[in-house]
């Protein structure tokens, strides 16, 4: 396939929209495949950055799509990712929600938002999976990852502290 | 703030829409959705609890990210068409400029030493709060017994994460059972 950067963007993003449910978190193993396997747009640890940067920048964590499309096509690749990733849901989300009342109600609505809820489980889980194999490359990364993961669980700590710690942590060198 | 229930005399104009919503996007760090609750609510009172609940039950049935489908929702209802675009473009907008501003400093120096050190650590613990995602998510699922959720999203898993399949392929797969477990389970 010899197709522009620009059109393959839009394309992978604009598909990969209409199956993210659970949102931006849930998606992140089908944009690693495709940016890292199938485009080798870029590799492992630098998606991991992407997806890091993405994190602590303020935001809907969706914006990751616009730091892979700087990568690849530069500021256009940035407006073409966020458009294709945005376009087509956003629509979607107009149009329904002028018939929603008609319908919120009825048993296949509840059905489907039911049965969707294992689906974007599996995909978050995915999304840690993959994740934790680009940035668990030692003992001490896989440490931070599972006590980020214990003070998340059970407390309601600002992610930012926890975020802080990790980073100077990873500054004095044990990563 | 704790009379949530009172409405305004009034609905946001557009320059209003587009300053509230900027607002939520920049500070929503790990989620703007909070925010988003607070200011429409709580400060604004744009929505009463329950009009928030119903358009946010809305943008979680659709596709995509939440808090992107409910800004186009709510903007939707404020002021149609127009009212959606200046709404998801107060969400969109600011977090963009910031990004696309780390995103060409990341391109300059993603290279150097200390930086790459930084994000490695920043990426261990953002790994870690999904898995506190995932625990949460998961433990009313798998608690529950006669239960097919755990088994989909194994499977979801399994495809996605070991075998590699493309997302669109283990959705197709996978959504219809779901939702037929869902439907007769009731």
């Amino acid at each position: 396939m010899n197709t522009s950067p620009l059109t393959a963007l839009f394309s992978y993003f604009a598909l990969l929209s209409l199956f993210a449910v659970g949102g931006a978190n849930a998606a992140i193993p089908e944009m690693h495949r495709v940016a890292v396997d199938v485009m080798h747009w870029m590799n492992d640890r630098q998606f991991a950055d992407m997806f890091a940067i993405s994190q602590v920048s303020p935001g809907p964590n969706v914006i990751i799509v616009a730091l892979i499309g700087y990568h690849v096509a530069g500021l256009a690749g940035a407006a073409v990712a966020i458009i294709a990733m945005c376009g087509p849901t956003c629509t979607l989300a107009f149009f329904i929600a002028r018939t929603w009342d008609r319908f919120k109600a009825a048993r296949w609505r509840m059905a489907i938002q039911a049965g969707m809820v294992p689906l974007s489980l599996g995909l978050i889980a995915a999304s840690a999976f993959v994740l934790a194999r680009a940035a668990d490359h030692n003992v001490y990364a896989a440490l931070i990852t599972a006590a980020t993961a214990a003070v998340a669980f059970f407390t309601r700590i600002n992610p930012l502290w926890l975020f802080a710690a990790a980073g100077v942590m990873g500054l004095s060198g044990w990563l | 703030m704790s009379d949530s229930a009172a409405r305004p005399a009034h609905n946001p104009s557009l320059s209003e829409l587009f300053h509230g919503f900027s607002l939520v996007s920049i500070s929503g760090f790990g989620g703007a959705l909070p925010w988003a609750r607070r200011m429409i609510v709580e400060q604004k009172r744009w929505m009463t609890t329950e009009e928030f609940n119903e358009a946010f039950a809305l943008s979680q049935f659709l596709p995509g990210p939440n808090v992107i489908n409910f800004s186009v929702v709510f903007g939707s209802r404020i002021a149609g068409p127009v009212g959606a675009v200046v709404a998801l473009g107060g969400l969109l907008g600011p977090p963009l400029v910031i990004v696309t501003l780390l995103a060409v400093l990341y391109e300059r120096f993603g290279g150097v030493e200390v930086l790459s050190r930084i994000l490695a650590g920043i990426t261990a613990a953002a790994t870690g709060l999904l898995i506190a995602v995932v625990a949460k998510m998961a433990a009313p699922l798998f608690l529950s017994r006669w239960n097919s959720a755990p088994l989909f999203a194994v499977l979801a898993f399994v495809g996605v994460a070991l075998m590699h399949w493309p997302l669109p392929y283990v959705f197709l797969g996978l959504a219809p059972l779901s939702i037929a477990f869902a439907w007769f389970k009731r």
